[in-house]
């Protein structure tokens, strides 16, 4: 009991302000975050200083300047010269229905998976797991042979093939995330207690009713993470749309980040702001959302 | 020290619902609901994973067709298209390739720099965080910034910190005129150190959000324990905490492995990941996005990426399922 003679305010834990006691420890603390703080956002406020000011004027003086003059001419330029628009519109066309595929899909398999016994749940859900873990170099050899050789109606695409079309690469972003969210949405779904399904199972209700009624509207908050995790990782793609994608003006916002470099290679402010204008819808997820988005990355590292 | 669950498992306690017998329509439903998405992941992510490993062990252009007959040896390469060349494309690429070494040097610096630098970098991030200072909310918003964005963006908003006579760094340093300027992107000896930083700038936000979630979620009746034996901040961390996040501890060391393996957005938005930035990721893709296919030579480097990755993801897939089994 010799430890009775300690202050209690050091036991406290997690509920926050613990240790009055050690200012030292609260000072340095302070001092390491703040510094790493400052750390972080300077690329991001250096991107925006240089975007904000004219091209002529960061040509004479340099990017670590004072400002002579600040314009939003540059944001203004980099949207009509590059058909930004256009890009977003591509990327909301392969994000939006990608996000909603995926998430219909992984939902019924983790249902499946949970509630139904299935011979080989457990196979499975790790084949659907491992199917994300996997770098996607490993498979995108055979896969870009295979985009090539899938025919498509032309509706769906100009090209006649997988390859090149938007229907492809919301194929394969919907392939490669499900693993996750059905890794998610299983473990989310054991916590759903089982007396809810032998109360439906009274009540007549068959599978499809156990599903649509009873299990996706508990789900609710998991679907609404993921949704937030999904669309800010879809939207941020880089590789698929690179590799899976020939012509420019078919690509998503992100990966014609790519060429647009090349477009404005003499006029570097341009190139910052045409980048920060790309970052908006993540930084609007991050502003709204940000909640969403970490209890989406915390049922994914958590399990049960 | 004590070994208790970070979580109570409750969770496991689960029956399966399906055990009584399943009507037609209940049958068409499972059909269904678990058919497409399967097929779906069979055809498009382990048909493929399964196809690298074979078209491995073939040369083939991705023009004509593919056979089974062998490759000729000792005729142009022209006569030898769509037939099977053995462990050709392994030892060619260990022997003659100039790029795979390097390659391989790489992804394992990257590696070693996201194992000893980001991730403790994050975790450092998270226990201090978690250690309940004012403004930590703040802090951990701002360090997690850079998860929301994108590699390539990442990749352009850097350029401009390390550009030569511009940039911020080599103006700070005074190395921004024309005879002293630092190439930071451009010198193939410093370039993967710079693009690391800006990896490591990413990842350490990455890793802190996940490993806040475990920090959160141990039993706060343990470190009071702890507290009550006399135990310090150091050794409440090490010896009580630590052992009992093992779940995220190992969700880290495969998300730390895989993002390495996985790099290359970074290094292409920079340079296209040649000059010092060659990556296997990189070379893959080279091989087969490129104007000369070697189709068979960039499928044996996807199996070497297979292989690395088959060993984090197989230890996260033990400690994941193994109780699974045994309800």
């Amino acid at each position: 009991m010799t430890t009775d003679t300690l202050p209690r305010v050091t036991a406290q834990q997690s509920s926050g302000e613990r240790p009055k006691s050690r200012p030292w420890g609260q000072v340095s603390a302070q001092l390491f975050l703040v510094s790493a703080s400052v750390l972080w956002l300077l690329p991001i406020l250096f991107a925006l200083y240089i975007a904000l000011r004219p091209y002529a004027e960061t040509q004479k003086y340099g990017y670590v300047s004072l400002p002579h003059h600040l314009t939003l001419k540059n944001f203004s330029q980099a949207w009509t010269q590059s058909d930004m628009l256009h890009y977003f519109l591509n990327s909301v066309l392969i994000t939006v229905p990608a996000v909603v595929v995926a998430l219909a899909l992984s939902t019924g398999v983790a249902f499946i998976l949970t509630r139904v016994n299935v011979k080989l749940n457990v196979a499975l859900l790790i084949l659907f797991t491992a199917g994300n873990l996997l770098p996607q170099q490993v498979i995108i050899t055979p896969l870009y042979r295979l985009f090539l050789k899938v025919p498509l109606p032309e509706f769906l695409s100009e090209s006649g093939l997988l390859y090149n079309s938007a229907f492809g690469l919301i194929l394969i972003n919907v392939a490669f995330q499900q693993g996750f969210c059905v890794f998610v949405l299983s473990n989310y779904m054991k916590s759903i207690p089982e007396e809810m399904y032998e109360a439906a199972l009274v009540d007549g209700a068959g599978l499809w009713t156990r599903f649509w009624k009873l299990t996706v509207p508990l789900c609710r908050p998991a679907l609404a993470a993921l949704a937030t995790l999904l669309t800010t990782w879809i939207y941020n793609d880089f590789f698929w749309a690179i590799t899976l994608m020939s012509s420019g003006d078919k690509r998503p916002v992100t990966s014609a980040l790519a060429n647009l470099q090349g477009q404005f290679v003499s006029d570097q402010n341009l190139i910052a702001a045409a980048a920060l204008i790309a970052a908006v819808p993540t930084l609007v997820v991050y502003v709204l959302l940000q909640k969403q988005f970490i209890a989406g990355l915390s049922l994914g590292s958590s399990k049960g | 020290m004590t070994t208790t669950q970070a979580r109570p498992p409750a969770a496991k306690q689960r029956r399966r619902g399906g055990v009584r017998k399943l009507s037609g329509r209940d049958k068409l439903v499972v059909a269904l609901l678990l058919g497409i998405p399967l097929l779906i992941e069979l055809v498009f992510i382990w048909f493929p994973a399964l196809g690298t490993v074979l078209l491995s062990f073939t040369k083939w252009n991705g023009v004509g067709s593919l056979g089974t007959k062998s490759c000729l040896p000792n005729v142009p390469s022209i006569m030898n298209n769509g037939c099977l060349y053995g462990v050709q494309n392994y030892h060619q690429a260990a022997t003659i390739y100039p790029e795979f070494w390097p390659a391989v040097q790489h992804n394992l610096i990257w590696l070693a720099v996201f194992i000893l630098f980001a991730t403790p970098l994050g975790m450092l991030f998270a226990v201090v965080i978690d250690y309940g200072i004012k403004g930590s909310r703040m802090y951990q918003s701002i360090l997690f910034l850079p998860v929301m964005l994108s590699l390539a963006l990442i990749g352009i908003i850097w350029e401009f910190m390390y550009s030569q006579n511009f940039g911020l760094i080599n103006t700070v340093i005074g190395r921004n005129g024309d005879s002293n300027a630092i190439d930071w992107l451009g010198d193939p000896h410093l370039n993967l150190w710079a693009v690391l930083v800006e990896a490591t700038w990413r990842q350490s936000g990455y890793v802190m959000v996940l490993y806040l979630a475990g920090l959160k979620a141990v039993d706060p009746t343990l470190r009071e324990a702890a507290k009550v034996d006399g135990a310090n901040a150091w050794q409440t961390f090490w010896r009580v905490v630590f052992p009992v996040m093992k779940p995220i501890n190992i969700v880290i060391m495969v998300v730390t492995v895989i993002e390495s393996l996985r790099a290359f957005d970074l290094v292409y938005i920079t340079n296209k990941g040649i000059n010092g930035l060659e990556l296997l990721s990189v070379l893959v893709t080279s091989n087969i996005v490129g104007e000369t296919q070697r189709v068979g030579f960039g499928s044996a480097l996807g199996v070497v990426l297979l292989v690395i990755s088959l060993v984090p993801i197989s230890i996260f897939l033990f400690q994941t399922f193994r109780r699974e089994d045994t309800p």
